[in-house]
């Protein structure tokens, strides 16, 4: 464990003497980044409270440099680990250089007055996070995004080797949330400095954390990296889904399949129906779909939302089954729709034109589902 | 550096109108006085005596008390609204300064009815005897209410149990000094002696000296407690020491001049708008001197407007301090419906 620049020891974490998740042990090296994933209430922001020593936590240690957390001075700690919070700030009358200058409290004098340094350091981290054009913006009229990456200038600013946010992404855009992880991944990267974390967001806790940890239940339920966690089935098990479908490769969401028979078959492929697997899934009409390849780009959806799915093994021939069992749904189903274009369903897909074929010859072959 | 030169200027302005009213009040009276013959009725061998004695013995304490308990009312009313996180928190309206009152009345007479003197000192400690119980109530209301014009609520409806108390002691106090507690428990900054000075300046400039050294710490403080905390600051110990200084500050007041309304809101607030920025560093001596200016006027109204009946000092800083709240209250709503 020595080795790790910061990890925890049995760490207990709770409200009132109750613990909430017992037992923590997460670690990670300098200038990695560490996530906690889990369901709502499961305890991450508790567990990073303890962790920062908002919370006192109910038993077990945390270490950090060589140190223990409960034995460091509040200064001491302020100067190696630095905090994005999800409780909003309100200061009056406040830029946002003099909010982010707040983040130099821990190296100040007496009286709190910024040397030139100080204030070169301000500077750069605002740089950093590329929001010196708001510097002399009043904080409490810029927007959500804009505070947030305020914050983490702030935060950057106080020179920490660890810093810890809490769910720092919810309430940024889509483009925000991109270039904030990119800008905490450059500073893990370039500057070293670690980053602990909770996260809303799986495809982007997969895609940015070396390490994650799950917290489910009353205990951190896996602690590794994305490979080790985003395995077949694992996240919708963490999550207690029981309605819709996850896809632990890409994080797409499906809403839950419409029940009943089908009563639409869709000749899919190339990644041309998923949008109308999705259409007729707010319908709520049943519908099957083939003759798909396991491998094809509509095949996610199709398992997640169709009734019934007729699939063949990546990159192997159709078999005559399969081909008799799309005729049978055909002859079921109350009407057919083709999807691909008649100059695709050609070479190994040849079959597929057989099918629409054989649905037109049944008058069901229809062009608007 | 354009904001350095505001800065500046605002405390100029603050001390030459604080020099300004000291003067005034000083020279304005029953007997009045011309600015310029002054030191001559100061100097030593004035014919004069009657009019040094008023200007010496009557008036100077006077101003100098309305000076110094002004400065420490705006303080105190500046931590209170660090402490709550809330504008228009003040001695008087969470009930502080009422419940000081109560024990120093209790106190005045049972010193009454026991005979034994009392003394500068012993007011104010009961003072802030009464001071620290109500704030505690208040802290506790504060863990149940987390709305801010609630909590206040709460802290005026305390206030008025404190003052019918000290109503019902007072009217049933028997003593010819009564008429003195009578104008005591409205609050007035008549009657006050050098001695009373002497001590109200000693404890004011300590309170008032530690209150600056908290400046850091306070610019923690305004970033939401997590921040605070994470910034280094022992959370804990800060909110005792703002609490303790706060009542130390407000007792002195209420010990000498009863209780005095607005001026802990209001006060802080022009000064926030004067210099255009919370920084503790500026605004702690800004709001001393703002108090000071401010009680000075309205000292100087309440005495001279329909003399020589003088007007309770509370109901003259309400005439200026309440519309302050109330726009402070409509812009709070307005602010939260954007």
């Amino acid at each position: 464990m020595e080795d790790f620049y910061f990890y925890t020891e049995g760490l207990t974490v709770g409200y009132d003497g109750v613990p909430l998740v017992k037992n923590i042990r997460i670690h990670m090296k300098k200038g990695e980044i560490l996530t906690l994933i889990g369901p709502n209430g499961a305890g991450k922001t508790t567990i990073l409270r303890s962790i920062i020593r908002q919370l006192a936590p109910l038993g077990g240690v945390v270490w950090l440099d060589g140190k223990q957390t409960e034995k460091m001075s509040g200064r001491e700690l302020s100067r190696k680990l630095s905090v994005v919070l999800t409780e909003r700030i309100r200061p009056e009358m406040m830029t946002c250089e003099d909010v982010v200058a707040t983040g130099r409290y821990p190296y100040t004098g007496t009286f709190g007055i910024l040397t030139s340094e100080d204030r070169h350091i301000v500077r750069e981290s605002m740089e950093l996070v590329h929001i010196l054009e708001l510097k002399d913006r009043d904080f409490l009229e810029i927007s959500d995004g804009q505070k947030q990456r305020v914050m983490l200038a702030r935060a950057l600013c106080q020179q920490p080797d660890i810093i810890v946010l809490d769910e720092p992404t919810s309430f940024l855009d889509i483009r925000y949330k991109l270039e904030f992880l990119s800008i905490l991944q450059t500073m893990a990267r370039t500057k070293n400095l670690s980053v602990l974390m909770s996260l809303h967001e799986l495809d982007l806790a997969g895609r940015i954390s070396d390490k994650i940890a799950c917290v489910s239940g009353d205990k951190i339920d896996r602690f590794g990296t994305p490979e080790e966690i985003f395995t077949e089935g694992y996240i919708p098990k963490l999550y207690q889904m029981t309605t819709g479908f996850y896809d632990g490769r890409t994080g797409d969401l499906e809403l839950p399949r419409p029940e009943g028979k089908p009563e639409l078959l869709v000749i899919a492929g190339n990644g041309t129906g998923t949008s109308l697997f999705r259409k007729l899934q707010r319908e709520q009409r049943p519908f099957a779909v083939g003759i798909l390849w396991e491998n094809d780009l509509d095949y996610p959806a199709a398992r997640a939302l169709a009734a019934q799915v007729v699939s063949v093994r990546a990159f192997h021939p159709i078999e005559t089954s399969k081909k008799e069992q799309m005729k049978q749904l055909a002859d079921q189903c109350r009407a057919v729709f083709c999807t691909l274009p008649p100059e695709e369903m050609t070479g190994m897909a040849a079959a597929l034109r057989e099918i629409r074929d054989y649905a037109a010859s049944l008058g069901k072959l229809c062009s608007d589902p | 550096m354009l904001k350095h030169k505001r800065y500046y200027a605002a405390f100029i302005i603050l001390i030459l109108l604080a020099f300004f009213l000291l003067t005034l009040n000083l020279c304005i009276g029953s007997v009045a006085t011309p600015f310029t013959e002054l030191p001559d009725i100061l100097g030593k061998d004035s014919a004069d005596t009657v009019s040094r004695d008023i200007i010496t013995q009557i008036r100077a304490p006077r101003a100098l008390a309305a000076g110094i308990l002004g400065g420490a009312l705006a303080l105190s009313g500046y931590l209170l609204q660090t402490f709550f996180h809330n504008p228009i928190a003040s001695p008087f309206t969470l009930g502080i300064s009422s419940g000081a009152k109560l024990v120093v009345a209790l106190v005045m007479v049972a010193s009454l009815g026991f005979s034994f003197h009392l003394n500068s000192w012993m007011m104010i400690f009961a003072a802030f005897a009464g001071s620290l119980l109500c704030m505690g109530f208040v802290i506790l209301a504060s863990r149940v209410i987390s709305h801010m014009a609630m909590l206040i609520v709460s802290g005026v409806m305390i206030g008025y149990i404190c003052s019918a108390v000290t109503d019902f002691v007072v009217t049933f106090a028997d003593d010819e000094n009564i008429v003195n507690l009578h104008n005591w428990s409205q609050g007035s900054f008549s009657g006050i002696t050098w001695e009373n000075v002497a001590v109200m300046a000693v404890v004011t400039a300590v309170a008032s000296f530690c209150v600056f050294l908290l400046s850091k710490p306070i610019s923690a403080y305004q970033m939401g407690e997590a921040y605070a905390r994470n910034m280094g600051l022992n959370v804990r110990t800060f909110r005792i020491l703002l609490v303790i200084l706060s009542s130390i500050l407000s007792a002195c007041v209420t010990a000498f001049a009863g209780p005095v309304s607005f001026v802990g809101i209001a006060v802080p607030h022009l000064i926030k708008r004067l210099l255009g920025t919370v920084r503790p560093l500026l605004m702690i001596p800004a709001c001393f001197l703002g108090g000071a200016v401010f009680c000075l006027f309205c000292d100087l109204l309440a005495r001279t407007m329909f003399a020589p009946t003088e007007l309770s000092i509370s109901t003259v800083t309400a005439v200026f301090g309440a519309p302050v709240v109330i726009y402070i209250m409509i812009h709070k709503k307005k602010e939260r419906a954007e």
